[in-house]
């Protein structure tokens, strides 16, 4: 027991006097969830738009207003001519120009029907997607309102809820993700470069020259990062809630113990890159290409997984970050119980396992 | 009992292709109390053999003990009784001193109290710089450190890896009245060196080449060995003159040494007068040539050359 303490504080005085690095672990997950919470985000808000209105007239004035009023749009520019339309998509900034037809009320009135233009910049195509779309919703909703004194003979009316994130908001989906990804660089690759480290200072061969035992080494070696990567949890928690405004609708508790249950997959791969490798370059590489690329693009949380040719369907099943982003996002956005990710669950214990076991069977008790 | 035995021990690297023999069919024996060296030029193997009786690496042939137990089969056992430090020297340099010492005591099952007595006298020199980070002491500072931390736990048996390269001659010195001091303790004491001078210090050395053991005994022996007359030469023209004593007739073996150049002659009847001449005709000036007393390292060219 002594020794095992004293080696839990041995680890932690390395952690702490090597300040760059703790400032690094501590800050990354806080930089990381700012980062895309507000700079990266996917959404569209305030986007720039100019109006060409030809017609002037109150019915223009009244979807102008509405675009305008929205908080997806910003009228930044009247235009006066089709020349200026070209000037205004070459400054950058304006995302939609609107144009009205001339006498435009006149034929709404008169012939039932009348014409607007939507304009995008098509140069990136999702936004200029899902900026004709907002656009066209809002001139849709005039439309209605506009109807509602004059009943059609039939009508379909759509009633759309968007449930769990009402507000569509990205951070829903990238607050697990950034969890997935930070608990696994920082669990395993902190962990293999750890145990790394000694190898590289010769201290290696000196304990096992100890009576110290393999499994006291490796589980010292791992509580001090579980114990990192909790306080890493608990920071990504609080920052989402408070400043990210994402609820936790589930059970704390349960959420923090599917976290320690992933910590402690990504501890045990840690340990395995650490039986293979003996440099800490080549450790840290390993965990940034082997785990971290996986967790980006297999994780489910950057691109969807069901729309993936069918191959990378089957690979991302071993991808554990696949399955944690799935708990976090049942337990914590849809406050789902542990009934419904027993499976999600059981499948990182397995996985926990068997990493453990090769790991534990690996693990050198001589030099080669 | 003895501290250590090897037989036979052979150990390979590398693939089926190609196979480089580091230790080929080494044997040797280490008394209860001894300080036994084993000197080798870089490359010799020694390292290889610390590792395979630290019970590091395993050997591909033969069969070695350490404090009675087979380094293989018991090698938990010898875990527990050896104390090793490594060719480079094994801190943790965020640490400081006493917390070196504190974790690898601790780690040994004792602690700095219980073992004082052994490494005070070490221990001393660093006590002023006891909350210092290791990495920021001098070598020689460092050398002692690792020293304390390999015998904190009380060792029987006592591995030295070049314990005394790149450290300073003056801190060479220091550690080596050290040993002589933890030999009185009766440590059994195995210490690996590529320094010829350091032989001479030992009770009994190996001296070791390419993987084989080419002799062992004490280094008085190890000198009384060598029968022949060992000349220094000296001239104003030091390359020139290597070049033309070992172009001479009677010339065995000649090389530079320090200040002159050894001599050996193939025929020690002659004397040095036919060498004089011999110089003096090829206009040498400043011809200094003596008697020379042999010491290790000449031993040690000698049987390397046979």
């Amino acid at each position: 027991m002594k020794q095992f303490l004293i080696f839990v504080q041995k680890e932690f005085y390395h952690i702490f006097r090597d300040r760059k690095s703790l400032l690094i672990i501590i800050l990354m997950p806080i930089v990381q969830i700012i980062l895309f919470g507000f700079a990266l985000t996917n959404e569209i808000k305030d986007s720039d738009i100019a109006v060409l209105d030809e017609s002037k007239d109150v019915a223009t004035a009244e979807i102008i207003h509405r675009l305008d009023a929205s908080r997806y749009f910003n009228v930044a520019r009247y235009l006066h001519s089709q020349v200026d339309i070209e000037a205004a998509f070459k400054t950058g900034k304006i995302r939609l120009v609107v144009i009205f037809q001339n006498k435009f009320r006149e034929n709404l009135l008169h012939t039932n029907h009348a014409q607007i233009q939507l304009l995008a910049d098509a140069t990136d195509p999702n936004t200029a997607t899902t900026v004709t779309n907002y656009a066209t919703s809002i001139i849709r909703d005039y439309q209605n309102d506009l109807t509602t004194n004059t009943p059609l003979p039939y009508q379909i009316e759509p009633q759309v809820r968007m449930l769990y994130n009402p507000q569509l908001k990205g951070a829903y989906t990238f607050v697990p993700g950034v969890m997935a990804m930070i608990l696994i660089i920082i669990s395993a690759m902190m962990t293999s470069v750890s145990i790394v480290r000694e190898k590289e200072i010769n201290t290696m061969e000196v304990l096992l020259v100890s009576p110290l035992k393999p499994l006291l080494f490796i589980l010292s070696k791992a509580i001090p990062y579980m114990f990192l990567s909790l306080v890493n949890v608990s920071t990504i928690l609080i920052v989402s809630v408070t400043l990210l405004e994402v609820p936790i609708n589930g059970n704390l508790l349960l959420l923090m113990g599917e976290a320690l249950l992933f910590i402690t997959t990504a501890v045990s791969l840690g340990l395995m890159i650490s039986n293979v490798t003996s440099s800490q370059q080549t450790a840290q590489m390993i965990s940034l290409l082997g785990l971290m690329l996986p967790t980006l693009l297999l994780g489910g949380f950057m691109f969807p997984i069901e729309s993936m040719p069918k191959p990378l369907q089957v690979m991302s099943n071993i991808v554990p970050s696949k399955w944690f982003f799935i708990i976090v996002k049942d337990v914590m956005i849809k406050g789902l119980g542990f009934k419904m990710i027993w499976k999600e669950t059981l499948i990182l214990f397995g996985m926990t396992l068997f990493f453990l076991a090769i790991s534990f069977s690996k693990f050198k008790t001589r030099l080669a | 009992m003895q501290a250590v035995t090897v037989e036979h021990i052979v150990k390979k690297y590398g693939s089926k292709k190609e196979t480089v023999t580091a230790l080929d069919d080494v044997s040797l024996d280490v008394a209860q109390g001894e300080l036994f060296g084993v000197i080798g030029p870089d490359g010799a193997g020694k390292t290889s053999l610390f590792r395979i009786l630290t019970t590091l690496l395993l050997a591909d042939g033969g069969h070695a003990t350490v404090d009675g137990f087979d380094v293989v089969k018991q090698y938990k056992q010898i875990r527990n009784r050896i104390g090793y430090m490594p060719g480079k020297f094994s801190l943790y340099q965020d640490l400081s001193v006493e917390e070196n010492l504190r974790f690898f005591a601790t780690i040994f099952n004792t602690s700095i109290e219980a073992n004082y007595d052994l490494i005070k006298d070490i221990y001393i020199q660093l006590e002023p710089f006891k909350t210092r980070r290791a990495g920021k002491l001098s070598g020689g500072m460092k050398q002692k450190l690792a020293l304390c931390c390999a015998l904190i736990h009380r060792p029987v048996v006592l591995f030295l890896d070049e314990p005394t390269t790149g450290v300073d001659a003056v801190s060479r010195k220091e550690f080596w009245e050290m040993l002589k001091s933890l030999k009185k303790q009766g440590i059994s004491i195995l210490v690996s060196t590529p320094y010829m001078d350091e032989a001479e210090l030992c009770d009994r050395v190996a001296l070791i080449q390419s993987g084989k053991i080419m002799s062992i005994d004490s280094p008085q022996s190890i000198i009384k060995k060598f029968t022949k007359k060992m000349w220094s030469v000296r001239s104003a023209e030091m390359f020139r003159l290597l070049n033309d004593l070992q172009q001479y007739s009677n010339t065995e073996k000649c090389y530079a040494f320090g200040e002159f150049h050894h001599l050996v002659l193939k025929n020690d009847a002659e004397g040095m007068d036919p060498v004089m001449h011999y110089l003096e005709h090829l206009s040498h000036l400043e011809i200094e040539m003596q008697l020379a007393k042999p010491n290790i390292e000449d031993c040690f060219i000698e049987l390397m050359s046979q």
